[in-house]
């Protein structure tokens, strides 16, 4: 299933910028950075539950905020780009 | 259900693959090229001068992820495997059924079945959506062969013992190939057909169907793996020092439809031309880079289209067939299935 998760740091408190790394760094590994602070992840329940955890411990929830977006397993259609940064399809053929 | 994970083709020479943090990151020249979150792939293809980091080939097989060399041209090299996975005792009922003729000789009836029949509907549909247009003499030898490889059918399902059963697949592959020119709907004298060649191919459709039986083989490979049996130890192929024979037998049912019908539509679509070959000194005819990469996404493509398995009744992707087959093979040798049920185009 395709999550789009949005976050917002508050990188001028004690400690922000190291939970924005981990926060950046835990999305990072499970998906695609599509804008800044926005990542598109293509996850299995199993991995979507590792990813969950794994930023719900990286986030101060006082001031920091997370958003999950659920598209579903058919995500990739019901998203459009328009501009710059065009993102790729990691489930189209992948050649480097 | 697995889900069917993409591959990763690094063909850029120069290009370096390397591990951040979960991701497989690919450079050319120090600048990024490609990241993808590892989850999503099942395996790495490199071909001809590109490498990848320790680190990252490190993660690889503690991932289970499939990494394989093959040289500029898409010939096989290496393969790079971690700890021996899989059920001890999986193995040794496919060592034992090897060693038992009479088992043995079952399952390689049921793979040249296949072989054969999926042989017989590329005959059939090249029939039916082009027979019209041919001129007499060609149909009438498509026609003849659909009714040899109907024949030798119906003698691959007379018991016989594995030598006998390598004998009538080799007289299937000598009618299909003897008629293959005549799938061929493009007029240019460049793709004609006359034979089967390799090591090395002699024309361009030697060389699309080399390069195709090559993408397969490794699919086929990581399936056997993945569900714990020894590539190498096969039924139908003939044990060889690094020969992964079962890979081999594996590939026999999917040949037909998943290699020589995407080189068929390649060609006929005129998605390869003559620009995505190149004539070697020795005579041999190998892919351009260009040319491999067109081939590559066709393939990775065609691997995402789903059909009906006919045995399970479920919608599956094709890129995952190699799976399927290999995991009803498993429970064959298990002893959960009284035979191997090949994968059968309608």
């Amino acid at each position: 299933m395709l999550v789009l998760v949005s976050y917002d740091v508050d990188t001028t408190s004690p400690g922000g910028p190291a939970r924005l790394r981990r926060v950046a760094r835990a999305c990072q590994d499970f998906g695609q950075r599509v804008q800044f602070s926005v990542f598109e992840c293509e996850v299995d329940p199993a991995q979507w539950i590792a990813l969950k955890a794994r930023l719900l411990k990286a986030i101060d929830s006082e001031r920091d905020s997370l958003r999950f977006y659920f598209l579903g397993a058919q995500g990739r259609r019901r998203v459009e780009h328009v501009g710059a940064k065009a993102s790729r399809d990691l489930d189209g053929p992948l050649l480097a | 259900m697995r889900r069917h994970l993409n591959t990763l083709y690094v063909t850029t020479e120069g290009a370096y693959a390397r591990k951040d943090g979960a991701n497989v990151v690919v450079e050319v020249d120090d600048a990024e090229r490609l990241r993808v979150p590892a989850h999503m792939i099942g395996g790495i293809v490199l071909f001809g001068r590109t490498s990848l980091s320790p680190a990252l080939m490190g993660f690889c097989l503690e991932e289970g992820i499939a990494i394989t060399h093959l040289s500029e041209h898409g010939r096989f090299l290496a393969r790079v495997e971690g700890p021996v996975s899989g059920n001890v005792l999986l193995r040794r009922a496919q060592y034992r059924a090897a060693e038992d003729p009479e088992k043995a000789a079952r399952i390689t009836r049921s793979m040249v079945l296949a072989k054969t029949v999926n042989q017989r509907a590329v005959v059939r549909r090249t029939l039916r959506d082009h027979g019209g247009a041919m001129d007499d003499p060609s149909r009438a030898s498509l026609e003849a062969a659909e009714a040899r490889l109907s024949d030798i059918a119906r003698r691959i399902e007379r018991p016989a013992g594995v030598d006998g059963l390598r004998g009538l697949e080799g007289e299937a592959s000598a009618v299909y190939f003897g008629v293959f020119d005549a799938f061929i709907r493009k007029a240019d004298p460049f793709f004609r057909f006359e034979g089967r060649s390799r090591r090395p191919p002699l024309d361009p459709v030697n060389a699309l169907l080399s390069f195709l039986y090559t993408l397969l083989t490794h699919d086929c490979r990581s399936a056997l793996e993945t569900v714990g049996l020894d590539p190498a130890s096969g039924f139908l192929h003939a044990l060889r020092p690094g020969r992964p024979s079962l890979a081999l037998d594996l590939l026999e049912e999917f040949r037909p439809h998943l290699a020589d019908r995407l080189a068929l539509s390649l060609i006929n679509r005129g998605q390869v031309g003559p620009s995505a070959f190149r004539r070697m000194d020795n005579g041999a005819v190998l892919l351009t880079e260009d040319g491999r990469k067109t081939v590559l996404v066709a393939w990775q493509e065609r691997k995402k289209e789903e059909l009906l398995h006919p045995f399970i009744e479920e919608k599956v992707s094709i890129g995952l067939l190699p799976h399927l087959q290999a995991q009803l093979l498993a429970r064959h040798l298990r002893g959960d299935l009284d035979g191997y049920p090949p994968m059968i185009w309608k």
